[in-house]
């Protein structure tokens, strides 16, 4: 356990120093005053929000990810040479890397919804929020890693696959459902709709924020579908549960291609 | 000491190591060579648990590897290349690694003051020179005061005077009888540092034996001589 926190606590250490997750709750610092400023009510600006949010996180956490494992190279190769399993390691530098990643989002975002007394009016809708971003960047880092290790020697092709790969789940998946609904409506399609969101974090992120502002027009097809299936409670309930899966099966995959993986 | 019997390993459809049985006993130095792509660092890398060999089996100290490593407390290992977190200092990569070993070093200060690396301890690794780095994975290899010692390539970015310090530093740990292993392809380093020579070619060992008699053997005077005309030799490779 401390030998965990040990390597926690170094990337921590070395993150901080580079300054750029700094920059990047920055970032979402000055986005989320300005909304405020400039965009009216807590919950219009809380949606913004979210919208930014499901776009950029699940792309800066792989991204993030992927740049990790394809920098550290070397110094990962040296630490496998020192008298510490695997597993602990890949624990040590995915939790290393991942957490201030989700903090610097949370932190960032958090501190103007406070100032502008946001978290006070809509406490739970900024909670959710704000802990929606921080399990995207949990789930995204942890594919940023699988794919790393993955495509270790071929960097272009583990970049160029991750940027598919969130082209797909953050910008065509809702369109393609549509569009497969479109063809085949003259079939039952709610129980294929209701699988497929499953499949897709960012859909269920974004179900989630829908269901919880209650803005059907904004929904898209699977959150409508998912709304009348499910109800609000239930159907927030069962796509936190189906985050938590997402977040899993990455870091578990991830693991043990670490863990099998000849360096 | 170590063990290693009929060990293999292919990555994909190569065939880099096809089955090797080594044993080299405690307090020996050997220098392992071969050409480029012959399973050298393949061989060290699988020792050393980076790489999973396909079949075989393989003895530290006694003891087959093992998946969290202990045996890897009485390793330390001098890599090719060395690159670390660039805006690390150089102290505080030698005490993360201190932590992460969970062991009291022996000759940290000893080292440091040999290899000159005391006006660089509060640099960033980023603003060290290769050979400086390099300096700092030797420091960071014998500071534990490890059994067993591995070196790849070791003088390859050092400069005259450091590379210097480094044989003398080897020559002191041979003297306390420590295994030593190092791949290079300066024969000239291997001849002064090493007293046995594994010779590796196409993923099997063509010649394990003391530098006497492979000298004597191939009826040259020095190693350089002596390897070329094994690899001469071989017909796979005339025929490749």
């Amino acid at each position: 356990m401390s030998l965990l926190m040990h390597i926690i606590k170094n990337e921590w250490k070395s993150l901080l120093r580079g300054k750029w997750v700094i920059g990047y709750g920055l970032i979402f610092l000055i986005l989320t005053d300005t909304l405020l400023r400039f965009g009216g009510g807590g919950a219009e600006t809380l949606l913004s929000l979210s919208n930014v949010m499901l776009l950029f996180v699940p792309l800066v956490g792989m991204i993030y990810g992927i740049l990790y494992i394809y920098q550290s190279r070397e110094f990962v190769e040296l630490l496998l040479t020192q008298p510490i399993n695997r597993r602990v390691l890949y624990w040590g530098l995915f939790l290393g890397i991942s957490t201030p990643l989700m903090a610097a989002f949370i932190v960032g975002s958090m501190l103007p919804l406070g100032w502008h007394g946001i978290l006070m009016i809509d406490g739970m809708a900024s909670a959710m929020v704000l802990g929606l971003g921080g399990v995207l960047t949990l789930i995204f880092a942890a594919l940023g890693f699988v794919f790393g290790l993955m495509f270790y020697e071929d960097k272009i092709k583990g970049f160029g696959f991750t940027i598919v790969v969130w082209l797909f789940l953050a910008i065509l998946y809702d369109g393609l459902v549509l569009m497969l609904v479109f063809l085949f409506g003259n079939y039952p399609l709610e129980n294929f709709v209701i699988a497929v969101s499953m499949l897709n974090p960012i859909d269920l992120a974004r179900i989630m924020v829908m269901l919880e502002f209650d803005v059907s027009a904004l929904m898209g097809y699977t959150g409508a579908v998912f709304n009348r299936f499910f109800g609000t409670t239930l159907g927030i309930t069962t796509a936190s549960v189906m985050l938590l899966v997402w977040l899993a099966v990455p870091t578990w995959i991830g693991l043990n291609v670490f863990r099998k993986k000849d360096f | 000491m170590i063990e290693i019997e009929d060990v293999k390993k292919s990555f994909g459809d190569l065939n880099v190591l096809k089955g090797m049985s080594l044993t080299v006993p405690k307090g020996q130095a050997t220098g392992i060579v071969g050409p480029n792509g012959a399973g050298k660092t393949t061989l060290i890398k699988t020792i050393l648990g980076l790489v999973k060999s396909d079949s075989g089996l393989i003895k530290v100290n006694g003891e087959p590897l093992d998946n969290d490593g202990r045996y890897r407390k009485d390793i330390g290992y001098m890599p090719q290349v060395a690159r670390y977190p660039e805006n690390m200092k150089v102290y505080e990569l030698f005490e993360f690694i201190k932590g992460l070993r969970d062991q009291e070093p022996v000759y940290e200060q000893e080292l440091i003051d040999q290899f000159t690396l005391r006006p660089e301890l509060e640099k960033s690794l980023r603003n060290l020179s290769g050979g400086n780095r390099q300096k700092v994975g030797a420091t960071l290899a014998m500071m534990f005061n490890p059994d067993l010692l591995f070196f790849d390539e070791p003088t390859a970015g050092l400069d005259p005077r450091s590379s210097h310090k480094f044989k003398k530093r080897v020559e002191m740990e041979k003297e306390n009888r420590k295994t030593v292993i190092i791949t290079s392809h300066i024969m000239s380093e291997l001849e002064q540092l090493v007293d046995h020579v594994v010779f590796i070619l196409d993923g099997r060992i063509r010649y394990y034996g003391s530098m006497e008699n492979l000298l004597q053997e191939s009826n040259e005077t020095r190693l350089e001589a002596a390897i070329a005309s094994m690899m001469d030799d071989d017909p796979q490779e005339v025929a490749a």
